[in-house]
């Protein structure tokens, strides 16, 4: 078991996620993370969905997602195959703000985006295991509440979809 | 000016006439009645089959497809009318049949709030389709089917589903029909590298025990003459999927028989002894394979397909060849040594002495008084023509016709494959005759099957398609029961059918009947009913405990195929 990251560009067709996650579902592989957003090319839509699985089982996923007619392409990449981070909200009451805390912020190079009345938000950008660290930390701190994004993933390896699309 | 705007419901049926749909195979209720009435303007251009149950109407619009190569239509109002389309979307996928089913919805705002018979039919269809669409503008409804019909019949075929709301039915619209020829996100047919055709030459021209599988994706491709020349020049021995008959004459000189359960024995005992295996147009189901991993670990697997994702899924090979076999097998063709295998073949040919004696000449020429389905199939063989079409359902009656049955020509075979849908047959024994009335439809079915979807015989009574309908009565879910009998200890667990008199039933629909239950009136029924010009029903009694063998026990190997 490793963990991949599957880099799917599709069409903006109404239920194409659903029919990608279809494809997971079937094989019972667990979607740890996933995000959708736009693309660089007009109207491509991208959707980067975190897994752990083996390398067999991405590599089906990856081509039974590619027979969805409203995908144009996919690809699967191990962690050192990508540069990947992922956002991570952390809401602290205002009673717990003290030097100790802002001096963590900036250990972490987190920042803080909100004050407000009776809590402050910190955000922070990362990778899991850094923001679950800030996480435990800020357990210290009383934390109200917590979020954090799917993965927003580019590949390493030079030329995707371009010249997919263009050949 | 005069508006040239014409309501959707008639957009529809203006688009399937664009696609040169002959047969829509459907069955009305109110979310699809604008189309439905639509229609009645249209009779002189396509004909309209009602069947009596939704099922019916998709099982028929694949017998149709398969036979005639284009795509299957089949129509159903919204709610039950699409849930009933279920089975047979399912089956479509399974079996890469080529379908467009339009189904009614309830009107656009009242979406999601269940209404009357309304049903997330998008929702439900949404695994099972090649592809779907839900149209609330009669604008967008030609595009849609344009779009439907394109995908449905590429690449690899399979069932499309369009949804379509009552008021778009009911919306003004301009007609102007633009059929689909591409599709941005998708590339149907991938090309053919040379590359992949050298390598498998090499692979090829170095084997010494070098044998075919053949499945549908000849028929599909329509690569049957490619296939047979590169047969022809390399004389390796070829055996097929349960799809994949009829793509070659059985008097092939090296077509060595099928593949499967229960299949041949040879075909099957010397898959382990090969040491290259070409595959084309097959997906290694483990209908054939049986145990994955004493499957031809032996051999170096050549894999000739269309579909990327069926490559190294079950079977991992050495050389793979993606892109349409119609296209790659010419190119592999040319690359390929002269060859012949004659001793190689021998070894297929004694294999098959082996079961003749110990199978085929039991069920063939039985000595028992009961009779055996092999024996009508034996006659059927006697008296039907070289293009004859077998359709069968699901069960002990489908296995040992696919066995019996000389499978001369391309188009000839039609069933349930991949799925096993007991009910298919009756009605796509009647869509197989639509699509051709000059050929010969048999329809084998077994007493469990017949009864899930016998109302199709009204279908028959009304087309007065010339369908024979040949029922294999043994009283028992039979292929249940042989498993009974050999894996569960001959605990008969709620196998045993108290049948009505079908020939009554049959007759009751119209149909010319006969009942056999003697073997010296085999025979002759058999003649009457292959030379009778209307529909007709034979139904044959047999043995009620006999089993079909040889067969590979789930979870063994091809090589512990069973004879008894
Ligand atoms: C819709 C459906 N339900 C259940 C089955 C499981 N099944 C496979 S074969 C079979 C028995 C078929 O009996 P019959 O139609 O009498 O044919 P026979 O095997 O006796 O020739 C059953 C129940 C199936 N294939 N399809």
């Amino acid at each position: 078991m490793n963990r991949y990251t599957v880099s799917l560009f599709t069409e903006n067709f109404i239920g194409i996620l659903n029919r990608v996650t279809l494809i997971f579902t079937r094989r019972g592989v667990n979607i740890d993370a996933l995000t959708a957003s736009e693309s660089k090319e007009d109207g491509v839509h991208r959707i980067t969905i975190e897994v752990t699985t083996t390398e067999d089982q991405v590599l089906q996923i990856v081509k039974q997602t590619e027979k969805i007619i409203d995908v144009i392409k996919s690809f699967y990449y191990k962690d050192d195959e990508v540069v990947y981070q992922e956002i991570a909200l952390y809401k602290i009451p205002i009673s717990s703000l003290d030097p100790g805390l802002e001096k963590v912020i900036r250990q972490y190079n987190a920042r803080i985006i909100s004050a407000e009345k009776e809590f402050v938000v910190i955000e922070m950008t990362g990778h899991k295991e850094d923001t679950k660290a800030l996480l435990e930390i800020l357990q210290d701190f009383n934390i109200l509440e917590f979020a954090r994004s799917g993965r927003v993933a580019v590949a390493k390896p030079m030329g995707t979809i371009e010249q997919y699309l263009n050949n | 000016m005069k508006d040239s705007r014409i309501r959707g419901a008639e957009i529809v049926i203006k688009s399937l006439v664009s696609e040169n749909c002959d047969y829509i195979f459907g069955y009305p209720g109110g979310a699809i009645m604008p189309v439905y009435d639509a229609l009645y303007d249209y009779a002189d251009q396509i004909k309209h089959v009602l069947t009596r149950h939704e099922q019916g109407a998709i099982h028929a619009a694949q017998g149709y497809a398969r036979v005639s190569g284009k795509v299957g239509v089949c129509m159903a109002t919204s709610g039950p009318g699409a849930t009933n389309l279920i089975t047979g979307i399912a089956d479509a996928q399974i079996d890469s049949t080529p379908l467009v089913c339009i189904t009614g919805q309830v009107a656009s705002p009242l979406l999601g709030t269940d209404a009357f018979q309304e049903t997330d039919v998008v929702g439900f269809s949404m695994p099972g389709t090649k592809w779907n669409i839900q149209v609330r503008k009669a604008a967008d409804i030609a595009p849609a089917i344009a779009k439907g019909f394109h995908i449905a019949r590429s690449g690899r075929p399979g069932p499309v589903l369009i949804d379509i709301t009552k008021d778009a039915q009911n919306e003004l619209s301009e007609f102007n029909y633009v059929p689909c020829l591409g599709i941005r996100s998708y590339r149907p047919y991938p090309i053919v590298k040379d590359s992949e055709i050298t390598a498998a030459a090499e692979v090829i021209n170095a084997a010494k025990k070098p044998y075919v599988l053949f499945g549908q994706g000849v028929v599909i491709g329509n690569a049957e003459e490619e296939f047979k020349a590169f047969l022809d020049k390399t004389g390796i021995p070829a055996a097929c999927t349960l799809l994949g008959s009829g793509a070659l004459s059985e008097d092939h000189p090296q077509y060595v028989g099928k593949l499967g359960m229960h299949g041949n024995y040879a075909p099957n005992l010397l898959t382990n002894q090969c040491d290259v295996l070409i595959a084309v147009g097959m997906r290694f189901d483990d209908r054939v394979t049986g145990d994955l991993k004493r499957y031809a670990k032996q051999a170096k697997v050549v894999h000739l397909e269309l579909d990327n994702a069926e490559i190294d899924k079950n079977v991992k090979c050495a050389v793979s060849v993606l892109g349409n076999c119609k296209e790659s097998l010419p190119m592999l063709t040319e690359k390929v040594n002269e060859g012949t295998h004659d001793e190689w073949l021998a070894a297929f040919r004694k294999l098959e002495e082996k079961e003749k004696s110990a199978v085929v000449s039991l069920d063939l020429l039985p000595t028992k008084i009961g009779l055996t389905m092999g024996e009508v199939i034996r006659y059927i063989n006697d008296y039907k023509k070289d293009d004859a079409v077998l359709v069968t359902d699901v069960g002990q009656h489908q296995m040992i016709a696919w066995r019996y049955f000389k499978y001369k020509t391309t188009r000839t075979q039609v069933t349930s494959g991949g799925l096993g849908t007991m009910g298919f047959s009756l009605p796509a024994a009647l869509g197989a005759q639509l699509a051709d009335l000059s050929r010969q439809v048999v329809c084998v079915v077994g007493d469990g099957g017949i009864q899930m979807t016998i109302q199709e015989l009204g279908t028959i009574m009304q087309t007065k398609a010339p369908v024979k309908v040949v029922l294999l009565n043994n009283d028992f879910l039979g292929m249940v029961r042989q498993w009974q009998q050999l894996f569960f200890d001959k605990r008969y667990s709620f196998t045993e059918l108290d049948n009505p008199d079908f020939i009554k039933i049959a007759e009751a629909y119209n149909m010319k009947a006969t009942k056999v239950t003697e073997r010296e009136n085999l025979s002759d029924a058999v003649a009457e009913m292959m030379i009778h010009e209307g529909p007709y029903f034979l139904e044959v009694v047999v043995e009620k405990e006999d089993n079909v063998f040889p067969m590979i026990p789930t979870g063994c190997s091809v090589e512990e195929v069973r004879l008894s």
